[in-house]
């Protein structure tokens, strides 16, 4: 893994947020980024090149990567389908949500389709618990969720594979 | 219908913008501050206001700034805990994403207050769309002279930075947050050093929710006597509250607390009553670490007086028959709800989010995880009731930070008030599989016993 000089720039405006010789405060914004360019995941490879960005160990990052829920330590599908199942969301039916998927694409959580299109999570309290049900779909948040919204979801996933 | 501080123009439209809400009379107690105020000054409104921090805790704002210490030559930072993570709170969300410049401006105010030249909104890193649209309201303000060096000729230089997290509950508490921040795991310190000592980078710091900051906008224009008028008693000012679960108007609200539970619930002005027409079981109103109440207590404490949307009222009878405002995440559950299945959906989020520093907490969390999904599933044997009662027990006051509390909590109130149905799902387990344990007697008027 190697940034382009543009890449690169944009790295620096990252370390830039933080005072001089703090530069480890940018690590998990780098982590997002570095996921970002790296097909959604963090390899051993793309952590250790975050590693040499900031001039920190590897193992630094390794440890930051294992903590937080939004980093991926395996190749995940082009579409992630993360559905909220706390409490708030249990109330208003994330189980039928979950299950629907399982109908449609055969995939129970944790499981990506043998066409690499989709992955289904579930996840704990996104802070969306008055449009619930919900789920995360990358940046974004698709709320109070039927099974015609999430035919439509996977619809969208499917154009993805052209 | 209440007075609303900060939501009041959260709907003009184009208010994201920093030209609409200025125009909208934005930005006028960052004039105000900078101008015509000492930092100590506005420190002593903040006092004077009696505003408490909105992230959960209730700690005064004012007596929280004034711990920050001072040491000749060090920086000192303001940190605003936007990682809102409590189940039932989207509060924090809410003004971010529809009125951002009001975080700003309050930010503003208050890193002159405590000496902040670069201060930092945390925020969760699920929040994607909200980071980008406060960085845009951030260089609005910037190229409007509101950010960076000599800010309206008062010498006082602040640049503010969004920090995104990474999916982790526990980076709402503050010291997991500093060190999330300083790009590390999100293990909570040993206090003391509190950050008003050593913070960030070993700095004084001070940390404080999103909501509070904003309400130092209205407090600074207004003073702080003006703001203390509001609500009752020690619960002054106005709060958001973010209503869930079972109703026919989830939503976010800012009310001024003097309104009961019951008005909050069945008003069309908030909650518009119990959704599909069914009765109210069981409510957890302060997020999900704060003790569930059946409905006769949460409509009236055990004295018999109409409970009020307050700290105090909510906390009237401590945790034998009250609860908390907690964040304001205000879940309500309906007749048709199973509270044994609730409770494991809680648990198991903070086995979820549980850092594994302390073992009482990340063992009993698991636990306790364990135990209620066998008695949910008809599984679980009247023993594992009291077990449960132990485990939390042994968590609860003896971890590093509150989560381990926050866990234990939530089993605890359970347990208290709806152990007729964890006991029903024992001794009827196949009945536990197919029906739900239903409203029983949890909305029935409790008798209130007099003294002479």
């Amino acid at each position: 893994m190697k940034f382009s000089d543009d890449k690169l720039k944009q790295v620096d405006e990252l370390v830039a947020h933080y005072p001089e010789g703090k530069q480890k405060s940018a690590l998990i914004p780098l982590l997002h980024f570095v996921q970002k360019e790296n097909g959604g995941w963090l390899s051993t490879e793309a952590m250790d090149y975050a590693a040499e960005l900031l001039a920190i160990t590897p193992i630094e990052v390794y440890e930051v990567a294992t903590f937080y829920s939004m980093f991926n330590l395996q190749p995940v599908g082009k579409t992630i389908f993360e559905v909220c199942q706390t409490g708030p969301c249990m109330l208003n039916g994330s189980d039928g949500i979950v299950a629907y998927i399982y109908e449609k694409l055969g995939i129970r959580p944790g499981e990506t389709t043998a066409d690499g299109l989709f992955t289904l999570k579930t996840a704990e309290c996104l802070g969306a618990c008055g449009y619930a049900p919900m789920m995360q779909i990358g940046p974004s948040y698709r709320e109070k969720l039927t099974k015609e919204k999430v035919d439509a979801l996977i619809e969208e996933g499917r154009k993805k594979l052209n | 219908m209440g007075r609303k501080l900060l939501l009041e123009k959260a709907h003009v439209e184009g208010i994201r913008h920093y030209d609409v809400y200025r125009r909208e009379g934005g930005y006028r107690s960052v004039e105000k501050a900078l101008k015509t105020m000492s930092p100590d000054q506005v420190t002593e409104e903040v006092k004077k206001s009696g505003l408490r921090g909105r992230g959960g805790a209730g700690f005064p704002a004012g007596m929280k700034w004034s711990f920050l210490a001072k040491p000749e030559g060090v920086p000192r930072y303001l940190v605003v805990n936007a990682d809102e993570s409590e189940p039932g709170t989207f509060k924090d969300r809410y003004l971010m994403e529809f009125i951002p410049h009001l975080l700003i401006e309050g930010m503003i105010c208050a890193s002159y207050a405590l000496g902040s030249n670069r201060s930092y909104i945390y925020i969760r890193g699920e929040y994607w769309w909200v980071k980008e649209i406060l960085e845009q309201a951030i260089q609005e303000a910037r190229n409007a002279g509101m950010l960076g060096k000599n800010i309206l000729g008062s010498g006082f230089d602040c640049d503010i930075f969004v920090h995104p997290g990474a999916g982790a509950y526990i980076c709402g508490e503050e010291t997991a947050l500093l060190e999330s921040l300083e790009g590390k795991r999100g293990n909570p310190r040993l206090k003391p050093p509190f950050p008003a000592v050593k913070g960030l980078w070993g700095c004084p710091t001070v940390v404080n929710n999103v909501e509070t900051i904003s309400a130092v906008v209205p407090i600074v224009n207004d003073g702080g006597d003006e703001y203390a008028k509001l609500g009752t008693g020690k619960s002054t000012g106005t709060k958001l509250i973010s209503a869930c679960g079972n109703i026919n108007k989830p939503g976010v609200y800012e009310i001024e607390m003097n309104i009961s539970v019951e008005e909050f619930i069945y008003s069309d002005e908030y909650c518009g009553g119990i959704a599909n027409g069914k009765r109210l079981k069981a409510c957890i109103p302060g997020g999900s670490s704060v003790p569930i109440l059946p409905a006769n207590l949460l409509l009236k404490t055990a004295k018999g007086d109409a409970r009020m949307m307050t700290y105090e009222s909510l906390s009237d009878g401590g945790f034998a028959t009250g609860t908390m405002m907690g964040s304001g995440g205000f879940i309500v559950m309906d007749e048709d709800q199973c509270v044994v299945k609730h409770t494991y959906t809680l648990a198991r989020f903070y086995r979820h989010e549980s850092c594994g520093q302390c073992s009482p907490c990340r063992e009993g969390t698991g636990w306790m995880e364990k135990i209620l999904l066998n008695i949910e599933n008809g599984k679980g044997k009247m023993s594992d009731i009291d077990l449960l009662w132990d485990i939390q027990r042994k968590i609860e006051g003896n971890t590093i930070c509150p989560l381990g509390d926050a866990a234990a909590w939530p089993v605890a109130a359970a347990i208290r008030h709806f152990r007729d149905e964890f006991e029903w799902h024992v001794t009827n387990p196949s009945d536990a599989l197919s029906r739900n344990y239903g409203l029983a007697n949890y909305a029935k008027p409790l008798e209130v016993v007099t003294t002479a």
